[in-house]
């Protein structure tokens, strides 16, 4: 196919060049979206400057000098930076525990035939298409009960185990493809299985971890129900968290400027890093989705 | 080697099993219990009701009301968002290539990145009445008589909400469809030029039947989109859920009842009613999706 597309076909535009005018209308229509899109986030990072009066007075208008000040109000006194943290901590060692944990499900179930491999694949994988709020009341009383309520290690589990199922399910089908001869190869020098599982398969299942990684990274960064109901504790709030709670109580000290500026703090490290790697990361969230 | 096996084994399924049964199937498990019982919190004190609960949920108008909004997301967010991301894909993969496509496609997906709260948080600003982006545009281009308040009115706040989800979601499948449209051979397009098919012809012949599967992929996700709403609707909306209910979903209504007024026997009721609601849309979704990949085969 490929080879095909890349001979020189002959093109048969002189035929239909008299009849292609150019043409506004896409031009305008994908200007149009891209504008609807992009608007209402520079417009915040444009609001994060400004003083209330001027958010207030002129909503269009750029501010008069930059008041760099809010950003740091948000960060210190409203607190963003303390779920900046919080979030990293929690988000970092679920991500963590969640590739570890669904790389040796995935191998282990895709690579060794056993008694109820498949019965163990279709637990893991069932629990993607249940809804989280089926199991909202139950899961609060278990983690409750187990003593972690509010805790990062209740989180972090949590999270974990609501991430690992998507994970097993994308790399099961990564590690069946990978070819076995390596692992063979492998064996007979003497590895064990886990060597041959970390020194050899995990390497060369990169761009599926890479891929899913986004993936996870993206669903634990963004993650907000399960905060809301496992995390009540003000002080360990993640981001989400963080800046709903303030866009109420901000709301009520008319602090608008201090409320733009946390907004957009949240916002640009994520839009940063994106179009950084924009392309791996569209591809690894797509490919998750055909999958 | 035989022992190594089963060591490795144990080792790398046991830790992710004891988290997945802790965490995720034993409450997936009491759910349904829980479900028939008038439980409060109080260890011990759940009461079997058989399904007195489901009975309930028929009269409880804001539920009603509930399930009326995410029915009527479900009608409309997928249809308007796989239509504007397929005039979108298409439109950036005309027959010739189109200057800064690229660019858009990153634009695009600008909203993918960032959380739904983080999106309610900054459309709650747009919508503000006085100050927002929206009823201020409208005014400086002297359209008063066109400024809402737009979270406030009955009428207008689930179709802000959706236009919102709608934001959010095209994007991403603006880049789905890109992809599928790519991988269609580019002598098919030049074959259907030859045979004097126009744009539209195009598109409907050859690009759309392509890229059903994709669409369908399209369809499913946003579904489950539509029947969720939780997110938006409980940082964005007064009330929440408001005004006057217009806005409630079904997962805000479990969330309130159970950690507001501490229902909980009755919230797990809703969110059984939610998983077979879900439930038969998939098994509609798989019925409607082997029949229509038949006849393009």
């Amino acid at each position: 196919m490929t080879a095909l597309m890349q001979r020189p076909v002959r093109r048969p535009e002189t035929a239909a060049a008299p009849r292609e005018r150019w043409n506004p209308l896409p031009h305008l229509a994908m200007l149009a979206w891209a504008v609807v899109t992009a608007l209402p986030l520079l417009w915040a990072v444009t609001s994060s400057l400004k003083t209330d009066q001027e958010i207030l007075n002129e909503p269009w208008s750029p501010p008069a000098r930059p008041h760099w000040e809010n950003w740091s109000r948000a960060w210190t006194a409203a607190s963003i930076g303390r779920y900046f943290f919080n979030s990293l901590i929690v988000v970092g060692g679920a991500l963590a525990l969640t590739m570890l944990l669904g790389s040796m499900v995935a191998y282990a179930l895709a690579r060794y035939q056993f008694r109820g491999n498949r019965l163990l694949y279709y637990t893991f994988v069932a629990a993607m298409f249940f809804p989280v709020f089926l199991a909202l009341v139950p899961l609060f009383f278990v983690v409750q009960q187990l003593g972690l309520l509010g805790t990062y290690p209740g989180l972090i589990l949590v999270y974990t185990a609501y991430a690992v199922p998507f994970t097993v399910f994308f790399l099961h089908a990564f590690f069946r493809t990978l070819p076995g001869e390596v692992a063979e190869a492998a064996v007979l020098d003497g590895c064990s299985h886990a060597a041959v599982f970390f020194r050899v398969m995990l390497p060369l299942a990169r761009p599926g971890l890479v891929a899913v990684g986004i993936f996870n990274f993206l669903g634990l960064w963004n993650q907000y129900l399960l905060p809301l109901v496992l995390n009540p504790d003000p002080d360990r709030y993640v981001l989400a968290q963080g800046l709903a709670a303030l866009s109420v109580s901000q709301g009520y000290r008319s602090d608008w400027s201090g409320l733009f500026a946390g907004l957009t703090i949240a916002m640009l490290p994520v839009l940063v890093a994106y179009v950084a790697f924009q392309r791996h990361i569209r591809a690894g969230l797509t490919a998750g989705a055909v999958r | 080697m035989r022992h190594g096996r089963w060591r490795f084994l144990l080792a790398a399924l046991a830790p992710a099993l004891v988290l997945h049964a802790v965490f995720v199937l034993s409450p997936y498990a009491q759910a349904f219990y829980l479900s028939l019982t008038d439980w409060t919190g109080v260890a011990g004190q759940a009461r079997f009701v058989g399904l007195d609960n489901f009975a309930r949920l028929g009269a409880d108008s804001l539920f009603l009301d509930a399930l009326r909004n995410n029915a009527v997301m479900l009608v409309v967010v997928p249809a308007a968002t796989v239509v504007l991301a397929l005039f979108l894909a298409s439109m950036l993969h005309g027959r010739r290539p189109v200057r800064g496509a690229s660019a858009y496609q990153i634009v695009y997906f600008f909203p993918q990145m960032l959380s739904l709260v983080i999106i309610a948080v900054l459309w709650g600003f747009v919508y503000n009445p006085n100050t927002g982006l929206l009823n201020s545009g409208l005014r400086a281009i002297g359209l008063d008589g066109l400024t809402r308040s737009w979270l406030a009115e009955p009428s207008l706040a689930l179709i802000a909400v959706m236009a919102v989800v709608v934001w959010s979601s095209v994007g991403f499948y603006v880049v789905l469809f890109s992809a599928a449209i790519d991988s269609i051979p580019k002598e098919m397009f030049e074959a259907a030029v030859l045979d004097g098919a126009g744009r539209w012809a195009t598109l409907r012949r050859i690009t759309l039947p392509l890229v059903a599967e994709s669409v369908q992929v399209a369809f499913v996700y946003l579904g489950i989109v539509a029947l969720d709403g939780f997110v938006l609707v409980q940082v964005m909306t007064v009330g929440p859920g408001g005004p006057d209910g217009a806005t409630e979903v079904v997962g805000l209504s479990l969330y309130r009842t159970a950690f507001t007024y501490g229902k909980f026997g009755y919230a797990t009721a809703m969110g059984v009613a939610l998983f077979f609601a879900a439930l038969t849309l998939a098994v509609f979704a798989l019925r409607w999706g082997r029949r229509s990949t038949v006849e393009t085969a």
